[in-house]
């Protein structure tokens, strides 16, 4: 049986891109769990998803193969744990938490209007664990909702990669995305 | 690059307040670098805490009165002793960082803007139940404050506070920042231990996996919430005396109140444990709620606490003028804010986060949004919890889009009933006392959906 190759599919393997420096910045990662390898394999996750934008299958190999173990024991944690995914999200992720202070401040309109002012659908479903964010298609932007984000008392709150946005009113919403582009 | 977040100033306290953990906020200009800390008396509890014997140390823990802040309020000096000085194991201690119960925000500033008084309290920690090897496991969503407590670990370590021979007295210990992927459950202290050892998170059943037993890499270990670890430096500093006499007997020290919901200043405030009562937290500390809108329900302790609703009253023991016991009427803004006197209306103190509502929310929809979250976040190992939280968030999404039917609020009830109880870890509790008690306080609000009585 002859399987038809997909057109859009990539031969570009992550793991082919690893060079010395990543892996040297790699093993001092491992040095700091003396006792179990295994347990370096959520922080090489996240090295790898901020190096590389996603994980994908040869990362998986990879990290496994570096700590000893098979690819199912990485595979599982990308599938459970919401942080990882396997597809790229936006450059720019905006992270709206939904949880009850803030949906009570009004994180949904906040959610919608981030949505509207990147050039998303707010009714778009996210697909679940493992897949990027609803992403614009200049891949710039991802938008999605996460639960508490732990700042419950300036709610409305969203975290757009690194940096915590409080107090969100949907009013300001179109300005900060205007400076984030 | 140095990591640096965001400038912040704490408001001025409230008369109330008594600022230890979020004393060195409190200075104007504060920044979380070695230098402003050794500057504010900084690391002088750990040289005092190494003239000390290990045992001296616990025996202040106990003597202080301190309960976990992470939401159990297990006595942290008993924890400690469960742990055995020299049975020839390695110990180990995990400071949980996993900051995530809804209405809960009170380590994220510890973690970002004073990490420094985190670091002292976690050697004392370590010195006292011989422990050199200790990680901070901190949820990801605070990127910034990973960065910030690495940053302050090597500070710490290039001025002989953490590494080899801490200050010259011969004992090593190595701290390690791990950042945990998005995962609520890993807040449960077996939960957590499973994450960092590198796998899915699901929780270990106690017993026989009690922490101080059969921890991280099956060896004794202390799992201890970010905030308590540094209220041990303020014991050390103090006193266990003078600590313990500003909280109630039996909850030392000073507790956290994370206010949030509909109150005019939304917020966080360090008070001595039981200094108030929920109406003053409410309306004095708080300066009450918003111009023309009544208190209908309060979540005093992180979402997973059972719901208050205004006007309750509640009958409860207390001494009195000849010394005996006697049953006292109480209101639910009269309940004062330690962990006993919750424990005794059925909620808890938990982990200090306070939801106020007032009466323009709908008590089905705050069930639905915290029924999404529990759904969303069990771990799915205990089939009672992984069906039912998914379950009970189905049934209250379709009561607000109209699709109720009679039966819903018993079907609510029993699914929740049949969790609780049932499960590995206490998230089966967390996820059905919330439906459970929304039932019993707002029976009215379900019912008139259900019966549709209500467009």
């Amino acid at each position: 049986m002859t399987v038809t190759a997909d057109p859009t599919a990539t031969t570009e393997r992550q793991a082919d891109k690893v060079t010395p420096e990543i892996e040297a910045e790699i093993d001092e990662i491992i040095s700091h769990y003396p006792v179990s390898k295994r347990s370096a394999s959520l922080p090489l996750l996240h090295y790898w998803q901020n190096h590389f934008g996603y994980v994908d299958d040869s990362g998986i190999e990879w990290i496994a193969a570096k700590l000893e173990l098979q690819p199912i024991n990485i595979l599982e944690l990308v599938t459970f744990y919401p942080w990882f995914r396997r597809q790229a999200a936006g450059k720019t992720i905006i992270r709206v938490c939904r949880t009850l202070a803030c949906a009570m401040a009004g994180s949904y309109e906040v959610r919608e209007k981030f949505c509207k002012a990147v050039g998303l659908d707010p009714h778009e479903e996210h697909h679940g664990f493992g897949c990027a964010p609803p992403t614009t298609k200049d891949g710039k932007f991802s938008v999605e909702f996460v639960e508490c984000l732990a700042s419950c008392g300036s709610a409305p709150v969203a975290l757009i990669n690194d940096t915590l946005y409080e107090n969100i009113t949907p009013e300001s919403v179109p300005g900060i995305v205007e400076k984030l582009k | 690059m140095t990591a640096t977040a965001k400038p912040f100033v704490m408001p001025a306290p409230h008369p109330k307040e008594r600022r230890i953990i979020f004393g060195n906020l409190s200075i104007p200009g504060y920044d979380p670098s070695i230098d402003t800390y050794l500057k504010h008396g900084g690391y002088e509890s750990l040289k005092k805490a190494l003239t000390m014997k290990p045992s001296e140390i616990v025996d202040a823990v106990k003597a202080s009165n301190l309960r976990g802040r992470g939401g159990a309020g297990f006595p942290c000096g008993a924890k400690w002793s469960f742990i055995k000085y020299d049975d020839g194991k390695p110990h180990y201690i995990v400071v949980n960082g996993d900051e995530s119960e809804p209405g809960t925000f009170k380590d994220r500033y510890i973690l970002h803007y004073d990490p420094h008084q985190l670091i002292e309290g976690l050697v004392i920690a370590a010195y006292a139940t011989n422990t050199h090897l200790c990680y901070i496991y901190i949820r990801c969503e605070f990127p910034e404050a990973a960065k910030i407590v690495w940053n302050a670990i090597k500070e710490a370590r290039a001025r002989g506070f953490v590494g080899k021979n801490v200050c010259g007295s011969g004992f090593d210990v190595d701290i390690y920042v791990h950042q945990g992927a998005g995962a609520y459950i890993c807040g449960e202290e077996t939960s957590l231990l499973e994450s960092l050892e590198g796998k899915r998170p699901y929780p270990r059943i106690k017993p026989p996996y009690f922490p101080a037993v059969l921890g991280l890499y099956m060896k004794p270990t202390i799992v201890n919430n970010v905030e308590t670890i540094c209220h041990v430096k303020h014991i050390i500093r103090l006193g266990p005396e003078e600590y313990a006499k500003m909280g109630t007997p039996g909850d030392g020290g000073t507790r956290t109140m994370c206010v949030s919901g509909d109150v005019m200043k939304p917020g966080f405030y360090e008070l001595p444990a039981g200094a108030v009562t929920l109406g003053e937290l409410i309306y004095d500390v708080c300066g009450g709620l918003k111009p023309g809108r009544k208190l209908k329900a309060v979540i005093p302790g992180g979402s997973s606490a059972k719901v208050l609703r205004a006007g309750e009253k509640f009958k409860i023991k207390v001494k009195g003028p000849d010394g005996q016991m006697v049953d006292k009427e109480i209101d639910v803004l009269d309940v004062v804010m330690d962990a006993s006197s919750l424990a005794a209306v059925g909620t808890m103190v938990g982990s200090g986060g306070v939801m106020v509502m007032d009466d323009s929310r709908e008590m089905v929809w705050a069930l639905n949004n915290l029924n999404q979250f529990y759904a969303h976040e069990s771990c799915g190992q205990c089939t009672p919890c992984r069906e039912g939280s998914l379950w009970m968030s189905k049934i209250t999404t379709r009561m607000l889009k109209g699709g109720a039917v009679e039966n819903d609020p018993k079907m609510l009830k029993s699914v929740a009933d049949n969790i609780a109880g049932r499960t590995v870890c206490a998230f089966g509790e967390a996820c059905s006392w919330p439906t459970q008690s929304f039932l019993t306080k707002f029976p009215e609000e379900f019912e008139a959906l259900a019966t549709g009585q209500k467009s």
